[in-house]
């Protein structure tokens, strides 16, 4: 086990390896580019020459990315171009942000999402079960932008009872939350019940289920006891993988309430071509997703007695 | 109910035989009322994209009078004064008809859906047929690429791509192929290395037959199944997608109407004038429920048999 745990976070580590390169190649090969991201579009080439002999940009490739990924290790990405300061100090309280924002969506994705499709999976077939299942088909059909675009009508336009963005410009305000983890729920929860529902009516045509049926026992203690255990294993992984979904959402969610998080700053400085911004912003969005994933890789061995890697 | 299958199951020699083979799924969506309602939603957009021109009461592009209200939703933001017009779903700010935007609208992402996830399906089936047929370090080689694709998260790829080569049409659908690809690779991988044990496979193999032979002709058509479900979802995905790449203003290039553009354009002003994003909003959102609707009912049918 401990073998499996170290080999997973090994195979990490390359994939971010990779990425990392692939980053670098894909922003920083052309340092001419990078100079006129850097220091401006009406800098004389002379000018740019000097930046580029001083920032050591005239070193070979190899060594270039080498040392650049020295920095990166210790969590030194460079300088933002469009917020005049080290890029950690721009980078970590948003990403702080966003873990909030992301804590109460998955703090209301998860229970709904699992009872949901415990429900829907008991009796297979059955009208709940369609009903369940015909509305996580429509909440996922709703891109976030749109059910942004609905809920904001509501609250803000119809019923006026919920403050129109989520800036947190007066400090922090949980109201201002709501719409925005209403997005991500929304949006999230459907494929998350429609996997627990599928995992539950797997185990529920199980023959130890059955047994444990026709041997007498009640109900209830059949899907405590003998059902769930099983049934949430794969659930577990869906949630961990659901993480990279919900980077995506809140991407959408953020700049439409214009909150100060993580994903709108990744738009941003995409937009403005903000170079080591971008490279810090997709690094740390990929860490997260490979992150989830190793972790659901890990734990789903764990929890599954049937597999085991070695 | 002998009927439709008797025909499917009997085929007219040809061309027209060939495609009902391959779209025989989808006719089979009549034995599901889940997969009726999806084929109905899809089939009313395209219906409308077809007949845009005759659908659309004005040119999308014409500015008019600016942020009218629907005539059948007025409230207090809305200017007051009186104009010849008639505006179904209201104008937006610059005074172009919604309704119009949104009827052209429906053109631009029926096309572009469906060609981006063509391209992808192109791509993603090759990778997927060699990777699964030639296995060793050809699939080494894709898988490890696939892998490398996937860690990233979707709408990041899709802003790192189009935000450094530019938003175009081309980039978008270049974009769409580059991060789905993988994906359909996977799936088709997974397929093809359990039909390549087949006995079909290795008498094609003993007749000598080439190995693109083997892949697009015995062990392709034997994938459909799946596919055509994933390919009903993916439409879906590629539609948010589309969409999303506009609403952040990294889609198809002003100023022609595209439902995307058109909240990213408004959604400013959505608090005191919701008609201009709310209309486009719904016809996306009923767009990609018709497709996943549609995925769900084969679903349901593919595994009935």
């Amino acid at each position: 086990m401990l073998l499996f745990i170290l080999k997973r976070i090994g195979f990490m580590a390359l994939t971010m390896l990779a990425v990392s390169v692939v980053l670098f190649a894909l922003l920083e090969i052309d340092k001419e580019k990078v100079a006129v991201r850097v220091i401006g579009q009406y800098t004389t080439p002379e000018q740019r020459a000097l930046w580029l002999e001083r920032n050591g940009y005239n070193r070979p490739i190899v060594e270039r990315y080498v040392s650049w990924l020295g920095h990166v290790a210790i969590g030194d990405f460079g300088r933002s171009v469009r917020y005049q300061s080290p890029v950690a100090d721009v980078l970590w309280p948003r990403v702080w942000n966003t873990v909030i924002l992301a804590t109460y969506a998955l703090g209301i994705i998860v229970p709904l999402s699992l009872v949901l499709g415990i429900l829907a999976g008991m009796r297979e077939g059955s009208k709940l079960d369609r009903a369940i299942s015909v509305t996580c088909i429509g909440t996922t059909s709703v891109p976030e932008f749109a059910s942004a675009v609905f809920i904001a009508a509501l609250f803000v336009f119809v019923l006026g009872i919920l403050p129109g963005t989520s800036s947190m410009a007066d400090g922090f305000n949980v109201l201002e939350l709501v719409m925005p983890v209403m997005v991500l729920v929304l949006y999230d929860f459907g494929y998350v019940a429609r996997m627990t529902r599928a995992s539950m009516a797997e185990v529920m045509t199980t023959q130890y289920v059955r047994t444990a049926v026709l041997a007498g026992l009640p109900y209830a203690r059949v899907i405590w006891k003998y059902a769930l255990r099983n049934a949430l294993i794969a659930p577990f992984t869906v949630i961990m993988l659901q993480v990279n979904w919900l980077l995506s959402g809140v991407i959408v969610v953020e700049v439409f309430f214009s909150y100060k998080g993580f994903g709108a700053l990744l738009l941003d400085a995409s937009l403005s071509q903000d170079v080591y911004l971008i490279e810090a912003c997709t690094l740390v969005a990929v860490f997260v997703a490979v992150g989830t994933q190793t972790i659901a890789d890990i734990a789903y061995t764990y929890l599954n007695p049937r597999i085991r890697f070695t | 109910m002998a009927a439709p299958s008797a025909d499917l199951a009997l085929p007219a020699p040809g061309f027209g035989a060939a495609l009902r083979k391959a779209i025989g799924p989808i006719g089979l969506l009549r034995e599901s009322p889940v997969g009726m309602v999806g084929i109905t939603l899809v089939a009313f957009w395209v219906l409308v994209a077809i007949f845009a021109p005759l659908i659309a009461p004005y040119d999308p592009l014409a500015t008019q009078d600016p942020f009218r209200c629907p005539p059948w939703w007025q409230h207090s933001y809305c200017p007051t004064n009186e104009v010849d017009n008639f505006y179904l779903l209201g104008t937006d700010h610059l005074g172009r008809d919604v309704f119009s935007r949104l009827v052209w609208g429906a053109r631009k992402v029926l096309i572009y859906a469906p060609l981006a996830t063509l391209c992808a399906y192109t791509v993603g089936i090759v990778m997927g047929l060699c990777a699964g047929y030639y296995r060793g370090w050809t699939d080494n080689i894709l898988s490890r690429f696939a892998d490398l694709i996937l860690s990233f998260p979707v709408l990041v790829l899709y802003i790192l791509i189009i935000a450094h080569f530019g938003a175009s049409a081309v980039n978008i659908v270049v974009a769409i192929v580059f991060a789905s690809g993988p994906g359909i690779m996977r799936i088709v991988r997974g397929l093809v290395l359990d039909l390549r044990t087949r006995e079909y496979v290795a008498a094609a193999e003993t007749r000598g037959e080439p190995a693109w032979w083997i892949m697009l002709v015995e062990i392709l058509p034997n994938a459909r199944g799946p596919l055509i479900v994933d390919a009903c979802l993916r439409l879906g995905y590629v539609t948010i997608t589309i969409g999303v790449l506009g609403f952040l203003g990294l889609g198809l290039p002003p100023p022609d109407p595209d439902w995307g553009g058109m909240i990213n354009e408004t959604r400013s002003m959505a608090i005191s004038f919701p008609h201009m994003t709310v209309f486009p909003c719904i016809a996306i959102s009923t767009l990609i429920l018709g497709f996943n609707l549609m995925a769900d009912g084969l679903r349901e049918i593919s595994l009935r048999d």
